[in-house]
């Protein structure tokens, strides 16, 4: 069954199309990369996804429900910037969910549950490598350190989906290197559907085991507002890992990895070069199931 | 430059052939900056200059007329100091200054109150909730244009001449500004960090006592900051149109004597209060604040 279902989707701005015909179906556990040229809307299909935004038109539905016109916790969001809370704490960044949910009216805990709850946080703080960093503020963490944060705390909800919008472009590319194991192993061990939108073709095919290329099918020289942008390439990556693993009680954040090589036969592991993957499929998926990728005089005309 | 070059190898040291003298460049403006010292002592000079300046001008005009009133010798300031502050009065057995002073902060203080009360609620709603925006920022930016001295006289009439047209000109001339001020501070809370706390279960008053609030205060104290000199001026402006007490009404009062040697002390008191003010908020704001101030600082 699909996790992420997308039929039809439609999105305007003021009239001009940024997304059009987007279709899309996505089976649990899958981890999707979204790449494509700035402005190709690939920003926008994540910004529906978490219904920060509404689609002029289509659904969108996890799980077989359309999703909530909100953002609801059942999708869980890491930004590129600003995606922590710059007046709390390492610990009580963290502790904010448990917070939320233990007191509709102030949405703070006090006394004994504080203290539950800021030991229930103890155990992510030491995996993500914070536990030094728990009483300083995002402003005292380096940008790697507030992005393990911030997808630590974006996990705290157990999301059925997890978005991640650019969530390494700001980053070095050794701290993006690191990251990118850490992520990994969260997915693996969390067994979630993701979806990353990124710039970087190379980090789409190192994380992803599918991949969306975003593009425009049609074009009017005289009017480049006239057609949004669509799925264009849709590539499906082989990788021994790429199923989700039998689920170990309590993996180690440490060595997941190889613990990963010992289960799959000779397992590629997640930092090895891009080439020593296979395509499975390359597949141009054109609007209407055809196969032609070539600018196509308009059905519909200009707007 | 060739000389050094062409020295031979065997010497070394090469001191024998006399390096030219690297052209003395005399650095921009902008780019000398006085040291610790440099900038206390510069700071005391303009002090220093003035109250010079009036000592010399006020012996000058004293020495031609020992009547003068308008620039009152140091001793008949003390004098005055020491009559209003510390003499309790012969009608009422106060000691005037420190009653001035109570009744001036008791209105300053209540009108900065409630406006930051005011600012902070509809700063709140206007900057978060689109609903609350759409209805009140017209309003609000509306009457923070009118000029609150011009009404006045309709808080007198609506308020009666007792203290409560007085707090309430403060309030109108700061809460305006503050509010708009407060508001754009909440408008520009990235939506990052909004639409994230809706992914981890806020609700829209969780969202405000959780996220917006506490990043809303610093500003609000920014705010309060500036507000400070608006306040004062219509506090003084208040006491010295209608007013029994306060340290506007006693400089209004005693400039009917030509009493220079009062006035002076009060405005420097006042100065003194005012410069108080702005330092404890200051300080405050990074005590209790020290998230908004942390930004690339160890702890």
């Amino acid at each position: 069954m699909s996790a992420v279902t997308v039929e039809n989707l439609f999105m305007e701005y003021d009239g001009n199309p940024v997304l059009e015909r987007v279709n899309l179906a996505v089976a649990h556990g899958t981890f999707t990369a979204i790449v494509g040229a700035s402005g190709c809307g690939k920003s926008t299909f994540l910004r529906l996804l978490l219904s920060q935004e509404r689609p002029t038109r289509g659904a969108i539905r996890i799980d077989g429900e359309p999703v909530a016109a909100e953002p609801t916790p059942d999708r869980g969001i890491v930004f590129q910037r600003y995606s922590v809370f710059p007046h709390l704490t390492v610990t009580e960044n963290l502790m904010l969910p448990a917070e939320l949910a233990g007191s509709r009216l102030f949405g703070r805990l006090f006394l004994g549950s504080r203290r539950r709850a800021r030991e229930g946080v103890t155990n992510t703080l030491q995996r993500i490598g914070l536990w030094a960093a728990r009483d300083r503020y995002p402003a005292q963490l380096s940008g790697g350190m507030q992005q393990r944060l911030a997808i630590a705390q974006a996990l705290l909800m157990k999301p059925k989906v997890l978005l991640l919008d650019e969530p390494f472009g700001a980053l070095d590319p050794g701290i993006r290197a690191d990251m990118h194991a850490i992520l990994l192993e969260l997915w693996r061990e969390e067994n979630m559907t993701v979806f990353m939108v990124t710039h970087d073709i190379g980090e789409a095919f190192k994380l992803a085991t599918r991949v969306l290329v975003f593009d425009k099918v049609r074009h009017d020289p005289d009017f480049p507002e006239a057609y949004g942008s669509t799925i264009t390439y849709d590539l499906a990556l082989t990788r021994k890992d790429a199923a989700p693993p039998p689920r170990l009680l309590n993996p180690p954040l440490e060595g997941g990895s190889k613990a990963q090589s010992a289960f799959g036969e000779g397992a590629a592991v997640a930092d090895g070069p891009p080439p020593s993957r296979t395509l499975l499929a390359q597949s141009p998926t054109s609007p209407r199931g055809g196969g032609s990728m070539e600018p196509r005089s308009s059905r519909q005309g200009a707007h | 430059m060739t000389a050094t070059l062409s020295g031979s190898p065997g010497k070394a040291g090469g001191d024998a052939v006399p390096r030219p003298k690297p052209p003395r460049r005399r650095l921009r403006l902008i780019n000398r900056k006085p040291g610790r010292g440099a900038v206390v002592i510069l700071g005391v000079i303009p002090f220093l200059l003035i109250v010079g300046g009036y000592l010399v001008a006020s012996a000058l005009r004293r020495a031609e007329n020992p009547q003068d009133k308008l620039m009152p010798s140091l001793e008949a300031m003390g004098r005055a100091i020491v009559q209003y502050a510390f003499t309790p009065d012969v009608r009422s057995g106060d000691l005037i200054l420190w009653a001035d002073t109570a009744a001036s902060l008791t209105r300053l203080g209540g009108g900065l109150a409630i406006a930051a009360t005011i600012a902070l609620v509809l700063g709140i709603a206007i900057g978060f909730l689109p609903h609350a925006r759409a209805t009140l920022a017209p309003v609000v930016a509306a009457i923070s244009l009118i000029p609150p001295l011009s009404i006045l006289p309709i808080l007198f009439i609506i308020f009666g001449l007792g203290e409560t047209a007085k707090v309430a000109l403060i309030v109108i001339g700061i809460a305006p500004i503050m509010t708009r001020s407060v508001a754009r501070a909440v408008a520009e809370i990235p939506q990052e960090q909004i639409v994230k706390a809706e992914t981890l279960g806020a609700s829209t008053w969780q969202l405000v006592t959780r996220v917006i609030l506490p990043q809303a205060l610093p500003h609000l104290v920014t705010a309060t900051r500036l507000a400070l000199g608006p306040a004062w001026i219509f506090l003084i402006s208040a006491e010295a149109i209608q007013a029994t007490s306060g340290l506007g009404y006693q400089i209004f009062l005693v400039r009917r004597y030509l009493a220079m040697d009062v006035i002076l002390p009060y405005v420097a008191w006042i100065t003194i209060l005012a410069y108080s003010f702005d330092l404890a908020l200051r300080v405050l704001s990074a005590r209790a604040f020290r998230w908004a101030n942390s930004a690339g600082r160890g702890l």
